[in-house]
């Protein structure tokens, strides 16, 4: 075999291989509508479900979902903003900056279980919150913390330099410059690093189980001190805890699931791409 | 960045009363700020502490022989905590033999290979990838991929290699995305010299790109390896949940295991809080947060070490 037939082949191989890895996830999403699409209907979005989980639809869980969805981003955004502005503008090149990214770094690493254990331990038992919204959002809050961050991060860094000389040259303290003339050129890609962080909160399994989530409730919560039930939860519930339940149902709440977080990721990208193309400098 | 202090320290010597309460309330904003940086400090802390103090229990009142040993069965008051480990090492080890040569490959098509528009198309459908919740692919591991494993002829569809094969794909998009970084970083020179000299394309990539982009393609490892062993939903649904060490064999990948993370989220809703059970699940805790802890440590160590390679380097 010459070179030439030996390179031909390798790039050959090498695509070959390349679509292993992109056809599976056009499959999966494909085979979740496939199945799932069927039996979507306005009443399966908007009951309870009824007769031991195996009838009915997937009302509070998917507003179970919604609660947490927002309770994590009130947990989450301030601390991570905050957190982001002292990376990106008044951090030194010192020790105490390299540990401050050490700990993101661990805490992006840190399992979602473990994350779960540490909302029981701190949020349910030792503040009393018990097992309620609250205490499940902070747990997730805490988990999104890391992509937050470090997108809030990149997008202080992307506003030019200049704009800051500028503004300080003309007297503005360090604050005011970062208030009016960096955050708000920055305010797209901090909202798509928010964004994302939420879609991968909505879809968590793991932190909520034993810090928020309820096997079957189908009265909707009433305070944030309430357990609710959850999507991600209620499929793991309803695919191997409930015997004889439905295939369909179980299609229904994944492929339910799924559209819900990919279009919190789709409306980040969506974002992320427009800012780009319409950022002037 | 701002840090020149002699621009922060210039206003007149005199401020007016007005411009002096402007700048107190300044001071708080910017101590807030502060505070916000360390708190990522202090709440790895304080998730060590709450693990410890929840956790730390179970290594006194637990022997350590009895820890050590090979079963897992807490209704015995058995603790072994070895098969759990050789599950997620099983485990672990089978997702990143599998995601690794995947995603480099993948990360060289899409970097040295791949015409533009299907760059652009390819691209965003890998980080679809990574929304995906790992419940969802768990569910589908469960009702579609299992199936398939047992047909295939293992003795049952809920496997260690089920769970590898899940965790694989659940991984690619962060090998992906830092070998195609690190893929990026190698020199155009690189490649022009080793094509001026008469290699093909294949020779370049191999040879040259690749070997250059080592210490990247070493990070990705260790992160993907860190992603891994921390997964806990779609593991806990298609690895069979079996607390038992599969016997060193050729088929060892075709038996049923039990993850450390398994255990913790499908044994926690059941046992009573600060019972000796609670307590060692606590502990298993521990054990993944070290775990973790180190090969996060790792890697970003590595990444540190790589840039500085590479500037003194060019």
């Amino acid at each position: 075999m010459t070179r030439q037939q030996t390179n031909r082949l390798a790039k050959i191989a090498i695509s070959l291989v390349a679509a292993l890895v992109v056809l599976p996830i056009v499959l999966v999403i494909s085979y979740v509508v496939y199945n799932g699409i069927g039996v979507i209907s306005w009443e399966f979005l908007f009951t309870a479900p009824r007769n031991g989980m195996r009838e009915g639809g997937i009302w509070p869980a998917l507003l179970g979902t919604v609660f947490l969805t927002f309770g994590t981003a009130i947990a989450a955004f301030p601390l991570a903003i905050a957190t982001a502005i002292y990376l990106a503008e008044y951090a030194g090149d010192n020790r105490l900056t390299r540990w401050v990214r050490l700990a993101i770094v661990n805490l992006a690493g840190i399992p979602s279980i473990v994350y779960g254990l540490f909302g029981l331990g701190a949020f349910v038992l030792f503040l009393k919150l018990g097992t309620s919204i609250v205490a499940g959002s902070l747990t997730l809050g805490l988990m999104t913390l890391p992509v937050v961050i470090s997108t809030a991060e990149e997008a202080l860094l992307a506003v030019p330099q200049e704009f800051r000389t500028v503004s300080l040259s003309l007297g503005a303290t360090r604050w005011q410059t970062i208030r009016h003339q960096v955050l708000p050129h920055a305010l797209p890609g901090i909202i798509t690093g928010i964004i994302l962080g939420l879609g991968r909160a909505a879809g968590e399994t793991a932190p909520i189980l034993f810090t928020v989530a309820a096997f079957y409730l189908p009265e909707l919560p009433r305070s944030i001190f309430d357990q609710t039930m959850a999507l991600p939860y209620h499929l793991y519930v309803i695919s191997t805890q409930v015997p004889g339940m439905p295939l369909s149902l179980q299609y229904g709440t994944a492929l339910v699931l799924l559209l819900v977080v990919l279009s919190l990721t789709l409306v980040a990208t969506v974002l992320r791409t427009r800012m780009r193309r319409r950022r002037q400098w | 960045m701002l840090k020149t202090e002699q621009v922060a320290s210039l206003p007149a010597a005199h401020p007016a009363p007005a411009a002096r309460r402007r700048r107190s309330g300044e001071w708080w904003i910017e101590q807030l700020i502060r505070g916000a940086g360390l708190s990522t400090i202090v709440i790895i802390g304080l998730i060590f502490l709450f693990l410890l103090r929840e956790g730390l229990p179970a290594f006194v009142r637990i022997s350590p022989l009895n820890l050590l040993g090979v079963r897992w069965y807490p209704i015995e008051e058995l603790y072994g905590l070895l098969p759990l480990l050789v599950g997620s090492l099983l485990v672990t080890v089978g997702a990143v033999v599998i995601a690794v040569p995947l995603g480099l490959i993948t990360a060289i098509y899409l970097g040295e290979i791949a015409p533009l528009w299907q760059r652009e198309l390819l691209k965003p459908l890998i980080e679809v990838l990574a929304g995906i919740p790992s419940i969802v692919l768990g569910f589908l591991g469960w009702v579609a991929l299992a199936p398939l494993v047992q047909q295939a002829g293992a003795p049952t569809g809920l496997t260690a290699f089920t769970g590898a094969l899940i965790l694989a794909y659940m991984s690619l998009p962060t090998i992906i995305s830092i070998s195609e970084d690190a893929l990026y970083a190698v020199p155009k020179e690189y490649r022009d010299a080793a094509l001026a000299i008469g290699a093909t394309e294949w020779q370049t990539i191999w040879r040259v790109v690749v070997p250059a982009a080592r210490s990247g393609i070493v990070i990705a490892t260790v992160l993907g390896i860190g992603r891994a062993i921390g997964e806990t939903m779609a593991v806990m649904m298609v690895t069979g949940n079996a607390a038992n060490i599969p016997a060193l064999a050729t088929g060892m990948f075709f038996q049923p295991v039990r993850t450390m993370t398994a255990t913790i989220a499908a044994e926690m809703g059941e046992v009573a809080q600060g019972s000796l059970h609670y307590q060692a699940l606590f502990a298993i805790g521990i054990v993944l947060f070290l775990l973790t802890f180190a090969i996060n440590s790792l890697a970003s160590m590595l990444i540190g070490g790589g840039k500085q390679q590479r500037s003194n380097q060019l």
